[in-house]
C-alpha cells in the first residue's frame, strides 16, 4: 500500500532547465503518452520528484509491513494466518520492487539502497502517515487491508498511466495484488461486522481511530494547508492525474456507502454529501498533526523506526558476511 | 509406489478404514500431530521474523517459506479434523503445551526480546534451525510419500513439490555464512553446537515409532532418519560437533516442552482466546 505524502517543509532543489531542446523533446514524448525509461534523458526536477515519490512509496511498503505484522503471529484462525502472511509478504515484495526502481533513478547521484535505509533511520526519508499509527486490535488488521489498502488502490490507480515506465509497470502489478489485499481486509471486517457484540465494538472503535488518518492519507487539498505541495509538478509531468482532494472524494464515494451498510458510523457528525456541489462535506483532519506525524512524531513513529534500526544493526554482521567473496555453490 | 497384491491390503484410503484398527489409528494420529505441530511452531517463529530479516529480498523469501510451511501445517491439521479429532483451528490454537508434539528445538525463541519490542533476533539461529529442520523434513516426507494412509501420502507428495526450494534456500545461507567472516563463522558454530544438543527429538517419532513403522505409516525407522540426516548435514557443516545429537530439554514427542512453547502459544492464540466461540 502506499501514498505520496506531501511534506510541506521539504527543500526542493532549485532547478534551472538549460537544455531547452531536450526538454521540449521530453515533454513532447510524455504528452504523446510515451513512457520514459531509466536510461532516457529526463529533466532534473522530474528525476528528483520520481526519486522522492518512489523511494517514499517503497519505504512505506516496508514500514507498512510493520503495523500489520504485529497481527501476523496472532491471527485468530489458520485461514487468517495464511491470508495475512501472504498479504504482508506481498507488501514486502512491493517494497523491493519499488526500491529497485528508485535505485536506478538514484544511480547518477551514486546513491544506493543502503543510503535510503540510512535516510529513513535518520529521518530524512519519510514514510506514509498511516504507518505511524498503532494497531491495537485484530480489527485494525482488517481496517488496514480494507480502507488503508482501499485508499492506496485509489491513489495508485491514479498513476497507472504514469509517464515513467519502470514505475508504471511496477504499479500495474502492485495494483493487481492490492485488490486481493482489500478483499482480504474486507473479509476480516465482514466477519467482525457479522460477529458478536465484542467483535462489532472493536470494529467500530478501530474505524473511529483510523478515520483521521484515512482522511490525511491523500494529503492536503492544496499547498496552503501545509506550506507546499508536489501535486502540480506531478500532474505537469504526467506522473499522476487527479488532485489529492479528487482522490479523497472518490474514496469517500466508494467506501462511505459500504461503511454505513455495515451499520458502522463515522466519527464526524457533519459528514454528508452535498448534492448541489456534488461533493462530500467533512470535518478536516488536524493538518498540523499530520505534519507532526510525517516528521516521525506520530504515535508509533519511534517504535517502528526502532524496529528497523534494530534489524539493521542486529544484522550488520550478516551484511558484512555477504559482502565477502561469494562461495561456489 | 509399489502396488503389489501383498501391499494392497496395507493401503488405507479413508478415515473410516483407519479407525478400524485401534493401534493403526493411534499411530496415525500421533504422527499427524507431530508433523502438524512441527510445521506450526517453526512457521510461527518464522512469522515473528517478518520485517526484520537481514535484507528485503530475504524478508520476501523467508516469509514465503514461512507461509508455505503454515500451509503444510494446515494440511496435516485438516487430516486430523477428517479423522474426527476436532476442528483444525482448535487443534492448532487450543491444545495445552503438554498435548503438543513438536520437537522442543522448534519452539525456541528467535533470540532476545519480543517481536514487537527490542527484537534482538539471531539470524544464525534462524539459518541453522531452518536448515536442520528442512533437512529432516525432506527425509520424513520421502518416507511418508509412500505411507499406507493414502490421504497423508498425497499431502506428503504435494509438500515435497515445494520443499526443495526451502531446503536449497537454507543450504545456501549455511554455505555462505560458514565460509565468510570470522564473526559469521563463530556465530554459526555457536548455534550449530547449541542445536546439536537439542535437536534429537525433532528427528524422532516418539513412543509410537514402532507402530508407525509396522503399519507402514512411515517407510523408515527412527534410526534410519537419524543416519540419513547425519549423512546429509555432514556434507554442509564445516566443523561437525562431537558426540551424538542430544535432546537437552526432553522429547517434545512426549509432550515435554520448555517455557518458550507457552510463550509462543500465548501469542499464537491471543486473539483466538479472546473469544473462542466467535467466528473470526
Amino acid at each position: 500500500m502506499y501514498n505520496y505524502v506531501e511534506d510541506g517543509d521539504s527543500k526542493t532543489t532549485a532547478y534551472v532547465e538549460h537544455d531547452q531542446e531536450k526538454y521540449d523533446a521530453f515533454m513532447a514524448r510524455i504528452e504523446a503518452g510515451e513512457k520514459i525509461e531509466a536510461d532516457d534523458w529526463m529533466p532534473a526536477d522530474y528525476r528528483q520528484a520520481l526519486i522522492k515519490l518512489i523511494s517514499m512509496h517503497g519505504i512505506s511498503e516496508i514500514m507498512g509491513a510493520l503495523p500489520e505484522k504485529e497481527w501476523v503471529p496472532k491471527a485468530p484462525t489458520l485461514r487468517r494466518k495464511l491470508g495475512i502472511m501472504a498479504k504482508v509478504q506481498d507488501e514486502m515484495g512491493h517494497g523491493q520492487l519499488l526500491l529497485r526502481v528508485a535505485e536506478d533513478l538514484m544511480k547518477p547521484f551514486g546513491k544506493t539502497r543502503e543510503n535510503l535505509m540510512e535516510d529513513l533511520l535518520n529521518g530524512d526519508l519519510k514514510f506514509h502517515n498511516v504507518f505511524h499509527m498503532p494497531t491495537k486490535t485484530w480489527a485494525d488488521a482488517g481496517m488496514v487491508g480494507w480502507l488503508v489498502d482501499g485508499a492506496a488502490i485509489m491513489s495508485q490507480t491514479n498513476m497507472l498511466d504514469a509517464s515513467y515506465g519502470p514505475y508504471q509497470r511496477a504499479l500495474q502489478r502492485i495494483c493487481q495484488e492490492e485488490v486481493f489485499h482489500a478483499q482480504h481486509g474486507e473479509s476480516i471486517i465482514m466477519a467482525l461486522a457479522e460477529g458478536n457484540e465484542y467483535q462489532r465494538s472493536i470494529l467500530q472503535e478501530s474505524l473511529n481511530r483510523w478515520w483521521p488518518a484515512l482522511l490525511m492519507f491523500f494529503g492536503p487539498a492544496s499547498a496552503e494547508t501545509t506550506g507546499s505541495s508536489k501535486q502540480d509538478i506531478m500532474i505537469k509531468y504526467k506522473i499522476r492525474k487527479s488532485t489529492n482532494e479528487e482522490l479523497r472524494q472518490a474514496f469517500l464515494s466508494k467506501y462511505l456507502p459500504r461503511v454505513f451498510s455495515l451499520g458502522l458510523t463515522i466519527p464526524d457528525e457533519t459528514i454528508h454529501y452535498d448534492e448541489k456541489e456534488e461533493k462530500w462535506i467533512y470535518k478536516q483532519p488536524d493538518w498540523a498533526e499530520f505534519k507532526q506525524i510525517i516528521r516521525n512524531k506520530g504515535p508509533k513513529s519511534k517504535e517502528r523506526l526502532r524496529l528497523r534500526e534494530i534489524a539493521y544493526e542486529n544484522n550488520r554482521w550478516v551484511r558484512q558476511a555477504l559482502a565477502q567473496e561469494p562461495v561456489n555453490v | 509406489m509399489e502396488r503389489g497384491e501383498e501391499k494392497m491390503s496395507n493401503i488405507i484410503e479413508t478415515p473410516e478404514q483407519a479407525k478400524q484398527d485401534a493401534t493403526y489409528y493411534q499411530a496415525l494420529r500421533e504422527l499427524l500431530l507431530q508433523l502438524a505441530d512441527d510445521d506450526l511452531l517453526i512457521s510461527f517463529r518464522g512469522s515473528e521474523w517478518l520485517g526484520l530479516a537481514p535484507h528485503i529480498e530475504e524478508d520476501v523469501a523467508y516469509s514465503s517459506i514461512t507461509q508455505n510451511t503454515m500451509g503444510h501445517a494446515v494440511m496435516y491439521y485438516n487430516l486430523l479434523e477428517e479423522l474426527g479429532e476436532g476442528r483444525a483451528d482448535i487443534l492448532a490454537h487450543d491444545r495445552q503445551p503438554d498435548e503438543r508434539r513438536n520437537g522442543c528445538y522448534l519452539e525456541k525463541r528467535n533470540g532476545e526480546g519480543m517481536y514487537l519490542e527490542e527484537p534482538y533476533y539471531d539470524w544464525a539461529l534462524a539459518v541453522v534451525r531452518n536448515y536442520f529442520y528442512e533437512t529432516c523434513k525432506k527425509i520424513k516426507l520421502e518416507a511418508i510419500a509412500n505411507s499406507s494412509y493414502q490421504p497423508l501420502a498425497h499431502v506428503a507428495r504435494k509438500v515435497l513439490m515445494e520443499h526443495p526450494y526451502h531446503l536449497a534456500h537454507w543450504k545456501l545461507w549455511m554455505k555462505q555464512l560458514q565460509s565468510s567472516t570470522d564473526e559469521a563463522k563463530k556465530r554459526m558454530q555457536t548455534r550449530i553446537d547449541e542445536a546439536w544438543v537439542e535437536f534429537a527429538d525433532v528427528l524422532e517419532l516418539g513412543n509410537l515409532a514402532t507402530d508407525m513403522r509396522k503399519h507402514r505409516l512411515v517407510t523408515i525407522s527412527e534410526e534410519e532418519i537419524k543416519d540419513k540426516w547425519l549423512d546429509e548435514v555432514k556434507t554442509i557443516l564445516v566443523d561437525l560437533p562431537e558426540g551424538p545429537v542430544g535432546k537437552k530439554y526432553g522429547s517434545g514427542r512426549n509432550g515435554e516442552h520448555t517455557d518458550d512453547l507457552k510463550q509462543a502459544l500465548d501469542i499464537l492464540a491471543e486473539v483466538y482466546n479472546s473469544d473462542k466461540a466467535a467466528a473470526w
